[in-house]
């Protein structure tokens, strides 16, 4: 689009990549622990099941609704959780939210198609977006479950 | 107290669209990506014209005091125009006697004070307040609230598919044991204009008292209190930062003897008539639900405001918004992939287009449309009821003002060809 820096800032193709066609949507997997992610001012939704094998993302599914930012987010992070622990997942909500906070893309294995969500730091009312299925999975493995919002300003 | 007599005749203009935006600067601005503010953002807060921000300034430059207090001139003048705005608005609504107009800081203060100091004065357990399926959360949760505390019944007026209300539903709903019915006069999330008359004369029949949300009407057409749903209601509410005056200040008009029978909302200083160690009286209306300083320069400034709306003619703002959101409803119509909800002709509904636009989250067309200087309002519009009726987590929403112009609506249009464009949506 013509004056569209900031557009390109946000809409990296490889979000609409994994926006339009969502990795590890829906798919059935039997988890051992799930959390449910909201965030209510704008109606996004997400549910994340993980299967944890001794500690090891074995298979992870997320499922839901809202805009292109929060569904590419849940895609990006099913992909680099799989076959990760539990503490390496952590590692990466960590990192996802120091990038939110920063805009910078941290140097972290497996975080490549991630680091074109870093742009979303320069839009204030999105980050929220891009945060909600991090939040949510820190919430499924933190204590087997749950539900999140991203307005309960524990984060 | 400022009789409706004393209030000059405001002149009435021509409606000339490119002298109004004269009056509103924010219109020239650029957002951030350079390109020109095509403001469509109406129904959840209007822009303010020149004159409503002198006013404000007049008032903290010239007249600043506290009211209703000092006997020095600055307090006897700032007391003065408090009230003087408090009768122009009872004046702007038809209202009888400027007593009935209470300031409040919102629509939402207004409904919560009609329920803390009339229902949980009145309503017994087992007593029916009625209210519908589209209102605002603002005239939903004080209900909710009540209900959990007093044992109230509480019972909803459904919505239809087309974002009308079932009206032979309204019919069996409005029962003996109804006491009020508190009811939107347009939707802010579909801009149905409700057809007030059927339920106004079901409720009065019943004996039930009507509470008009006017927060999305009162701004965009004539409304008198006295023909209101054409048999009058009891009460109004609504804000004046969607009718180009300042935030933080609101209204509730109520009849006078209703009033006098309430309770006060909040207890505190301004509202009182004697204080001793043991107990107090109250002060008449409206000081009895005024408590504490006022916010007084906005009051002032809505008066400004209400001046504004009555030069350039209530009926000509219907009718500037009827011909915009005439001509938006064909426009959108065009845009490939673009859903409108609501009731499909200008006629029953106000200036307020809710759509969707197939394949592309509401989140994404607001983020889009920005780039292009275009600010809608995209969410569930604090109508999640009427999100689920119609099954959609969120819409994007177009609202329209005085200032608005069909221009903008086009460039709304080709924005949304854009994202369209953009997020590949397929006709």
């Amino acid at each position: 689009m013509a004056e569209s820096g900031l557009m390109e800032d946000l809409y990296r193709e490889i979000i609409l990549d994994h926006y339009r066609q969502p990795r590890n949507h829906g798919t059935a997997i039997e988890p051992t622990c799930s959390a449910d992610g909201a965030n209510p001012l704008c109606g996004d939704q997400v549910r994340v099941d993980v299967a944890l094998v001794d500690g090891v993302v074995e298979a992870i599914s997320f499922s839901g609704q809202g805009c292109s930012i929060s569904q590419a987010s849940a895609s990006m992070m099913t992909e680099y959780v799989k076959g990760r622990d539990t503490a390496a997942a952590l590692q990466g909500d960590e990192a996802f939210q120091q990038m939110m906070l920063t805009g910078e893309a941290p140097d972290i294995d497996g975080f490549d198609d991630i680091a074109a969500l870093a742009g979303v730091a320069k839009f204030p009312a999105r980050v929220k977006c891009a945060s909600l299925a991090w939040k949510t999975l820190a919430q499924a493995l933190a204590d087997g479950g749950g539900s999140v919002t991203t307005d309960d300003g524990s984060r | 107290m400022t009789s409706l007599a004393d209030l000059p005749a405001v002149e009435r203009l021509p409606y000339d669209i490119a002298r109004i935006r004269r009056d509103f600067p924010i219109l020239k601005r650029e957002v951030s990506s350079g390109a020109r503010l095509v403001y469509l953002d109406n129904a959840a807060t209007s822009q303010r014209p020149v004159q409503v921000l002198a006013e404000i300034t007049r008032f903290y430059r010239d007249h600043n005091a506290n009211i209703h207090r000092g006997v020095h001139t600055l307090s006897v003048e700032a007391t003065e125009l408090y009230e003087q705005a408090r009768a122009k608005v009872a004046r702007f609504i038809g209202a009888a006697d400027p007593r009935e107009i209470i300031f409040t800081h919102n629509t939402t203060e207004s409904i919560n004070l009609v329920a803390h100091g009339w229902a949980r004065k009145h309503l017994q357990p087992g007593d029916e307040v009625v209210i519908s399926e589209i209102e605002h959360h603002s005239n939903i949760v004080p209900w909710q609230m009540l209900r959990d505390e007093r044992g109230i019944t509480l019972k909803y007026i459904p919505m239809l598919p087309d974002g009308t209300l079932d009206l032979d539903a309204a019919r069996s709903i409005i029962t003996d044991r109804t006491r009020l019915v508190s009811i939107t006069a347009m939707s802010n999330a579909l801009g149905t204009i409700v057809p007030l008359d059927v339920i106004v004369a079901r409720a009065r029949a019943v004996g039930a008292l009507v509470l008009v949300d006017g927060a999305q009407s009162v701004p965009h057409m004539p409304v008198d209190v006295q023909t209101l749903g054409s048999l009058g209601v009891d009460f109004l509410a609504f804000s004046g930062h969607k009718m180009l005056a300042p935030f933080g200040i609101g209204i509730l008009w109520g009849r006078l003897p209703v009033l006098e029978s309430m309770d006060p909302f909040m207890g505190g200083g301004d509202m009182i008539l004697t204080v001793s160690m043991e107990r107090s009286t109250w002060a008449d209306v409206p000081a009895k639900f005024e408590a504490g300083t006022p916010n007084v320069g906005d009051a002032i400034a809505l008066g400004a405001a209400v001046d504004y709306l009555s030069a350039l003619g209530m009926d000509a703002v219907r009718r500037h918004e009827r011909e915009i959101t005439d001509y938006a409803l064909r426009r959108l119509a065009d845009v490939p992939g673009v859903t409108i909800f609501g009731v499909p002709d200008a006629e029953r509904r106000g200036g307020v287009i809710s759509f969707e636009l197939d394949g592309v989250h509401p989140h994404d067309i607001g983020q889009v449309l920005d780039t292009k200087g275009v600010a809608i309002r995209t969410g569930h519009h604090c109508a999640q009821p009427v999100m689920l009726a119609l099954n959609v987590p969120a819409t994007a929403r177009a609202s329209f003002y005085i200032y608005n112009t069909t221009d903008e609506v086009d460039a709304l249009a080709s924005g949304l060809e854009e994202v369209g464009r953009f997020f590949g949506v397929r006709k």
